[in-house]
């Protein structure tokens, strides 16, 4: 049977940045003088890409015989993605430019991995998931090395990509499984399956475990979180904030959609696992990250801890859980883009200026920045009328709702202890006398303060006014029971 | 309606200081027109309240959240609890700006900024009737003052401020946990809707779930107050603080603790606060005889008064758990004296560092033959704090005592050395700075001058009339704490008589 023009219509997003990735890519080869229209270019793909997805939201249902569900959850997903890279994008122009990087590749591949995180966001079938994981992956890890004269990028793409390949692995080794079991790679259908037996077989289970493993190093869960420190460290800002957002969203955008459909029977054995795992993560993100002095490196391990944050909605296998998780992750996305801008911004040529102490006396020689800066901080450690406390409230009421209630007193616990080494952030640009760094701070280009300053409204309007967000959220998630 | 004005007018004030020119005067002015606007506009309160001070009045309600099973309203209201606390910050908000224009250096603007949005926490803390609300105002008031002495504090800053803020953040996301809990059992945040379920059966909770959901909500008041053993944040924070925040955190923000205690944790958790009653009234008790025996050898006045204050709190929170009518009365009332008084004295403080850039006892003497103006306020205010009748303070602390001694009579014997102590301390301090020998370093030493009695003449109008008229204002006090008790009784006695409900799986 062939494609309808419903279906296309549903995968054109895909469609229009595959196009404007091509022709990013195209133009470099005879591109003359200055790149940044290729920039340009490449976020007008993505505008177009999003009233797409806008337009999809209307016309929802499966394309390609299932292989793809167009639903609300996908719709909010692949809209999350692009928001995310559309700022990443922002804050990348005069950063590539400092650095003398300006290239269409650049732009190509992010158009690419977006493509791949959207395929993620709708997948219907566990094939899907692999091509979409893949062709994710593969961009992040060149993006992670871009800058191939820094030995700092090379290691952090040598790390993300050996150890990326050994998760894939794991993934496709339990999708090999979990079909020897069905027969079937299709999500519901596998559903309908594991609800037919009695008692899930042994093999349901390991297979649900390898897939776990595999999901489990994408969006860095303790234990498989060892090369997230690293690779945030070593890549360029822009792209630690890229990753932290958009590939870790569209990883558990279908880790949900896995484990709350597919391997949904087999709940009462999950949810242990996830329990422990959230609260090591949380544990293991927020006890390393106290004695950090790099700050790339404190968001690092700060991302594995929220990392453990949305698990615990998971834990929580519920709908609200499911919307917890996505609100959450919106919010998540533009507090560590916003304070990675920022940092980008901080660190000059060469990313020379990248420890806590360098942002010393930003108070003094850029208030606005350090304001905004502040923000960030005070969302990610949760201060009320920020996203990020909403987030964690929605978080852990979903927790309690399902009665997870020492994990939600755990949790709530590690958030508490996560206050300290944000604000040795605070400390230092506000409290000690400036630095180097911020000394010869040249001011921020103006695009790199469109992108911060868009997260920030963003954070504030999530934090003091989520009911729209919340309304749109819940009615998508609600296809979760 | 009125209330609405009083919370957002320093929030508008705060916008406007923050925006405005650095190098202008814009900021100060911002500053007192809000501060001192919203003062007035508070004024507003008191009539509706005394009138029916065990109800809710001047309410504020209006949906705020809504969606995906969330119900916030932003619900506010006032009875003869809050009323009180909310006019004590709204009072001493536009003196602790006055007190920035002399004591704080450099960056004014950014501190009359903070001072607004600290006041603005401040009252949403006092005034919310919606648990959430609760919740985001509780740490809204605690950004601005963790930045505050973070960024204009004394040498040891950083660290400090850090200590002050984890300390508080560890201790209310238990409070958190133990709202999030109510939640999931009532599908509300309302504190009436909460208290109405209680008396209406709706809801129940066994003995060891309220325990857990008390200790919660205990475990932000008692590090805010601060009670005993959590309480070490408390003279690093005092003494590291800029002197307007200073003034602040030992006259307003420790009554937030307080308050909380007496509002939510008894009337929502009864049977867990009857439970614990008795160890954390030994433990409001160690913390009387502690911060006064700590402040009896303090070289340092600033630091000698942040311990009398440990001292002093400790007697509220011994009267708001002997459960009896004195004792609640008595704090509530020690709340509003003990912020008086200690606000006056930080105050008297301030003008003494800013002349003599000391606070050494052993760098004075003699001060009162060339301050007698000075001496004689600092002494009423001494005399206020120790408990002398006719002062405030006494009041406070006989009503505390009088329940406690209702209550278990060893606590009250106790309790009551607590008192003789703050004389000790306090007049041996007074007899080491202020008679003697004057000292030659105190030879220039400028007595008080016209403007500085301006933020007195209130302070000390106020110590007087609580201290001899104490009618009108516990009368709306004794309404609503009378209230509160019974709710707590009844509720405890519902719980006995449903029996516990399915209780809840944890794992």
């Amino acid at each position: 049977m062939l494609p309808v023009a419903a279906d296309y219509l549903r995968f054109l997003p895909e469609i229009l940045l595959t196009v404007f990735g091509i022709a990013a890519m195209m133009l470099e080869a005879v591109a003359r003088g200055k790149r940044t229209y290729l920039g340009v270019l490449s976020l007008v793909g993505i505008a177009c890409a999003f009233i797409a997805n806008f337009s999809s939201y209307t016309n929802q249902g499966a394309a390609f015989q299932n292989m793809l569900i167009v639903d609300g959850y996908g719709v909010f997903f692949r809209g999350l993605v692009m928001l995310a890279g559309f700022l990443c994008i922002l804050a990348s122009l005069s950063y590539l430019e400092r650095e003398g990087a300006q290239t269409g590749e650049y732009y190509a591949l992010i158009l690419f991995s977006l493509v791949g995180q959207c395929i993620l966001a709708t997948a219907g079938d566990l094939i899907m998931v692999f091509i979409g994981l893949e062709i994710s992956s593969i961009a992040t890890y060149i993006l992670a090395g871009f800058l191939r004269d820094d030995r700092r990028n090379s290691e952090a793409a040598l790390k993300y990509f050996l150890l990326g390949s050994f998760a894939t692995a794991f993934l496709l080794y339990g999708i090999a499984w979990i079909y020897g079991l069905t027969g079937v790679t299709n999500l519901a259908q596998i559903q309908q399956i594991l609800e037919q037996q009695p008692r899930p077989s042994v093999i349901a289970a390991l297979a649900a475990a390898l897939i776990f493993v595999g999901l489990g190093f994408k969006v860095s869960i303790a234990p498989f979180q060892m090369w997230a420190p690293d690779v945030y460290q070593g890549a360029a800002a822009p792209v630690s904030a890229f990753l932290s957002a958009a590939p870790k969203a569209a990883a558990f955008a279908v880790f949900f959609r896995i484990f709350m459909t597919a391997f949904r029977p087999m709940n009462d054995r999950w949810s242990y696992l996830v329990w422990g795992c959230a609260l090591a993560t949380m544990l293991v993100g927020n006890l390393a990250a106290l004695v950090q002095t790099n700050v790339k490196r404190l968001l690092g391990y700060s991302s594995i801890a929220h990392a453990g944050y949305v698990l615990v909605a998971l834990a929580s296998a519920s709908s609200i859980g499911v919307s917890a998780a996505m609100f959450y992750l919106t919010s998540y996305a533009l507090m560590n883009i916003g304070a990675f801008a920022i940092i980008s911004h901080v660190a000059a040529r060469h990313e020379k200026h990248v420890r806590i102490e360098d942002l010393a006396g930003l108070g003094r020689r850029d208030p606005v920045l350090a304001g905004l800066l502040a923000l960030f901080v005070f969302s990610l450690i949760g201060v009320p009328l920020t996203g990020g406390f909403f987030g964690k409230f929605y978080v852990f009421q979903a927790a309690l709702g399902s009665h997870l209630v020492w994990l939600t007193v755990l949790g709530l616990l590690n958030s508490g202890i996560a206050a300290y080494y944000y604000l040795k952030i605070i400390v230092a640009v506000y409290m000690h006398e400036p630095s180097a760094a911020t000394i010869d701070l040249a001011p921020a280009p103006a695009t790199l303060r469109i992108a911060i300053w868009a997260s920030a409204a963003g954070i504030l309007v999530l934090g003091i006014f989520p009911s729209t967000l919340l309304s749109v959220i819940s009615f998508s998630a609600s296809v979760f029971r | 309606m009125i209330l609405a004005v009083v919370l957002f007018l320093p929030l508008a004030g705060f916008l406007l200081a923050a925006l405005a020119p650095r190098d202008s005067k814009l900021p100060m002015y911002s500053a007192f027109a809000a501060s001192l606007v919203t003062f007035f506009a508070s004024l507003g309160l008191i009539a509706p309240a005394i009138e029916k001070g065990a109800s809710f009045t001047s309410i504020v309600d209006l949906p705020w959240i809504e969606g995906a099973g969330f119900q916030i309203r932003f619900h506010l209201g006032v009875d003869g609890l809050n009323l009180w606390l909310i006019l004590l910050t709204t009072l001493l908000v536009p003196i602790a700006v006055w007190m920035t224009g002399s004591m704080v250096a450099e960056r004014r603007k950014g501190f009359y900024a903070l001072l607004l949005l600290f006041e603005f926490g401040l009252i949403g803390v006092f005034s919310a009737l919606d648990l959430f609300v609760f919740y985001v105002f509780w740490e809204v008031a605690l950004a601005p003052m963790y930045l505050m002495v973070g960024l204009w504090g004394g040498a040891r800053r950083g660290p400090v401020a850090v200590k002050f803020f984890v300390y508080t953040m560890l201790g209310s996301v238990l409070m958190l946990a133990s709202i999030l809990y109510l939640h999931s059992r009532t599908g509300s945040f309302d504190y009436v809707d909460i208290l109405n379920a209680f008396s209406s059966g709706r809801l129940a909770l066994t003995e060891t779930q309220q325990f857990w959901l008390f200790l919660g909500f205990f475990a932000a008041f008692a590090v805010k107050v601060p009670i005993f053993p959590l309480h070490t944040w408390l003279p690093d924070t005092y003494a590291e603080a800029p002197m307007p925040a200073t003034f602040l955190l030992a006259a307003v923000m420790s009554k937030m603790g307080a308050y909380g205690l007496l509002r939510f944790s008894l009337s929502l958790a009864p049977g867990g606060a009857q439970r614990c009653a008795s160890w954390i009234a030994v433990l409001a008790i160690i913390s009387i005889l502690y911060g006064a025996l700590l402040a009896l050898i303090q070289p340092n006045i600033k630091r000698l008064i942040a311990y009398s204050s440990l001292s002093h709190l400790g007697f509220v929170v011994l009267g708001i758990f002997t459960f009896k009518q004195q004792g609640a009365d008595g704090a509530a009332y020690q709340m509003i004296a003990h912020g008086l008084s200690t606000g006056t004295l930080f105050l008297l403080v301030g003008l003494i560092e800013q002349r003599h850039h000391s606070l050494e006892i052993s760098d004075f003497g003699g001060l009162a033959s060339r301050a007698p103006r000075l001496a004689t306020v600092f002494s009423i205010a001494l005399f206020a704090s120790i408990g002398l009748p006719t002062l405030c303070n006494f009041v406070g602390e006989f009503l505390v005592l009088q329940g406690a001694a209702l209550a278990k009579f060893s606590w009250a014997a106790w309790a009551a050395l607590g008192v003789i102590l703050s004389a000790a301390y306090m007049l041996w301090m007074y007899q080491r700075t202020f008679f003697g020998k004057p000292d030659e370093r105190v030879a220039g030493f400028v007595d008080l001058s016209g403007r500085d009695w301006i933020p007195l003449i209130p302070l000390i109008a106020l110590m007087i009339w609580l201290g001899c008229y104490t009618q009108p204002f516990l009368q709306p006090i004794s309404a609503a704490t009378s209230r509160l008790l019974e709710q707590t009784t009844m509720n405890d006695q519902y719980r006995v008589s449903l029996g516990p409900p399915g209780s809840a799986s944890a794992f």
